[in-house]
């Protein structure tokens, strides 16, 4: 393979793929138990960072970015004059190696533009997968997304040879879908998510039972939406995610800014920032449903349909609630102690270890990783300040934005014109 | 009352054992290179005692969870001199109280346990992300390191489970120190650098004839993989603070 070429290659093809943005490698429990090139990390790494602030932890790129369909939102779509490539089979699998072997990489994302069809693309897709493995004894990682409207046969072998399996919701409602890519539906992801995680089930019923069943896909299945190409609301977009980690066990939904790369009316302008602070709201959503006992409908509901900029949703969440609070530290719940604002699971967990021990004070809180400037105004412990009266939820999200300062205050700016 | 040790680990806990023994009530433990003679001070010098030190560990395993022990070991690696004052009175700590009281994070010494291994377990965890090895003429894959604590004994395993087909050494150029894998073992080995060697980035002379077509690739990866309207440069330094930077091809100009 030529010097130029293949660098030509890799800067389309790993630009064009960029815009997914799960990075993660975590969840993988292959073992390097055949003297081969790799050996998963259960937790994952994060190789090195982006200068935009993203992680790279795989080498994440398309096969191809041929494509035979027209969705707006995307940039490697038919109608879109960008200059187009293609990787050979064994283009990619000497990159992985090779990228692996230096420490470079945790494994594979690969990901295809659609060329002919959607069999003709996985089955390409399936063989790198299988070279990998079987020729080159790796147990990297690999990401690998299922191309809606391959066959079963073909999904359910990658499964064998993938940790993790994807296919995009692209826009949270059917509507926005069908508004940008009229060729698309969610039910073209929902059948392929469905089987796969059908196999998941199937197969880890089977090892209960059999001794050897290989691995499929096991570190499960993600999926991504576009925030901010189209008018959906935060309570759209999360109760979207909260049916899918529901319905599918999904490992994670990733919401992806849209950065505009289009000139079509229906899309915001090109030049327009990407709403990170949005972004960044809706994953501490994500987090809050996952980690910390949050059930959706009580951070986004009718009454409140979009969540807050200029505070975080759990900080939200308990200034509307403060019937629940001070919360008495010595005594709560460990999920009522998970639910005060400044107090993550790491200090909570610290905190019911060791109040066994003797009744806490703030000296000790602050040590164990406390944000205590904001918890302060929802908890008690031994020698918390005698309280004369009782503020308002809004007189405490005053003090603490008075002396907070948002890392985003800069962008506020450019959230607020986008809807 | 002051106690020094020899810095190293049965000297640590050698300490413990004659603490046990001699009862003096507060002790400061330092260890010999951090000592300096005080007036008033008595001055005990603590004699390595490797049955001693057996002892003290066995106690400890029998007391501590496995992941405090871990804990333990991680903070003596951070080689800060308080640390081996914490060490020295949580130990003691644990033996004069029931089985459990390592929860106590109420306690000074538990707490500042649990800190020093969350920043060594971090320094192990950036080594294992943002070491770079190049691969080399005779097909050996070099990577240098002077990372903030001494976390080359943390690695060994991730690194030897990893790259168990390829030959690699990892050095640790401020400790004089590295890993070699052979193919088959981890072994310690130390490299006589005569002066005019540049220990960070060998000649391209002695490197394998793909590598810059690798290390090339690697760093238009980088560049392309790069949303410049989401650029955050604050974030960015934070992930990847610049001290590091030295290490990661991808940072390197050209």
């Amino acid at each position: 393979m030529s010097f130029d070429r293949i660098r030509e290659k890799l800067n389309i093809l790993a630009d064009a793929a960029k815009y997914d943005v799960s990075c993660s490698s975590s969840g993988g429990t292959r073992k390097n138990n055949n003297k081969g090139l790799g050996d998963s990390h259960s937790s994952g790494i994060c190789h090195t960072y982006t200068e935009d602030g993203r992680c790279v932890s795989l080498l994440k790129i398309l096969l191809t970015n041929h494509c035979i369909y027209d969705c707006l939102f995307c940039v490697s779509r038919k109608s879109n004059d960008v200059k187009r490539a293609a990787f050979t089979v064994d283009e990619v699998v000497e990159l992985t190696m090779n990228f692996y072997r230096r420490n470079y990489i945790e494994g594979l994302f690969l990901s295809s533009g659609i060329f002919k069809n959607a069999d003709f693309t996985m089955e390409r897709l399936l063989l790198v997968c299988k070279k990998l493995r079987l020729e080159q004894n790796y147990n990297g990682y690999i990401h690998l997304k299922t191309i809606p409207g391959a066959s079963d046969e073909l999904i359910k072998e990658a499964g064998l040879y993938a940790d993790r399996m994807s296919i995009n919701l692209e826009m949270p409602t059917e509507a926005g879908l069908k508004l940008l890519a009229p060729e698309k539906s969610h039910a073209d992801v929902i059948k392929p998510l469905d089987f796969v995680q059908k196999n998941i089930a199937q197969f880890s019923a089977d090892k209960k039972l059999i001794k050897h069943v290989p691995k499929f896909v096991p570190a499960g299945q993600s999926t991504q939406m576009v925030i901010g190409a189209t008018p959906e609301s935060d309570k759209d977009i999360m109760y979207t995610a909260n049916a899918f980690y529901k319905n599918f066990s999904l490992k994670r939904v990733y919401y992806s800014g849209y950065v505009p790369i289009s000139d079509d009316t229906r899309m915001p302008v090109l030049g327009t920032q990407p709403p990170l602070l949005r972004e960044n709201r809706l994953y501490q959503t994500d987090w809050l449903m996952r980690f910390y006992g949050f059930k959706v409908q009580e951070i986004l509901n009718d009454a409140n349909p979009n969540l807050d900029i200029d505070i975080d949703p759990k900080l939200s969440w308990a200034i509307r609630n403060m019937q629940h609070f001070p919360i008495d530290i010595n005594k709560a719940d460990y999920k009522m102690i998970l639910r005060i604002p400044g107090i993550g699971v790491m200090s909570a967990q610290k905190i019911v270890q060791a109040r066994k021990f003797g009744k806490l004070r703030i000296d000790q809180l602050k040590k164990m990783g406390v944000a205590y400037n904001r918890a302060k105004h929802f908890i008690t412990c031994v020698d918390s300040p005698y309280q004369l009266k009782d503020y308002q939820g809004t007189q405490i999200k005053a003090f603490i934005l008075a002396e907070s300062h948002s890392k985003y205050l800069k962008t506020d700016s450019n959230q607020l014109i986008l809807f | 009352m002051i106690y020094v040790f020899d810095g190293s680990l049965p000297g640590l806990l050698t300490a413990v054992f004659e603490w046990f023994e001699r009862k003096p009530g507060l002790v400061v433990l330092k260890s010999k290179d951090a000592f300096q003679p005080e007036a008033f001070t008595e001055v005990f010098f603590v004699n390595n005692d490797a049955e001693k030190a057996d002892r003290v560990w066995t106690g400890l395993q029998k007391k501590i969870k496995k992941e405090w022990l871990r804990k333990f070991y991680c903070s003596y690696l951070s080689e800060i001199p308080e640390a081996y004052q914490h060490l020295f009175q949580f130990t003691i700590y644990i033996f004069q109280n029931e089985k459990g009281a390592e929860a106590n994070y109420g306690n000074n010494d538990v707490m500042a346990l649990s800190k020093y291994a969350k920043s060594v377990e971090r320094e192990k965890h950036r080594m294992e992300a943002f070491i770079r090895f190049q691969k080399t003429g005779d097909g050996m894959f070099y990577a240098s390191i002077d990372p903030d604590f001494n976390v080359l004994p943390l690695i060994t395993n991730h690194f030897k489970n990893r790259y168990a087909d390829q030959q690699w050494i990892i050095y640790d150029l401020k400790r004089k120190y590295g890993l070699h894998y052979d193919l088959n073992t981890v072994e310690e080995i130390s490299i006589d650098f005569s002066a005019d060697v540049n220990k960070k980035n060998p000649a391209a002379i002695l490197m394998d004839e793909k590598e810059e077509l690798y290390s090339l690739l690697w760093k238009d990866y980088f560049k392309s993989a790069n949303i410049v309207a989401r650029k955050n440069t604050k974030l960015h330094v934070k992930h990847v603070p610049k001290r590091y930077w030295k290490y990661l091809t991808e940072k390197q100009l050209g």
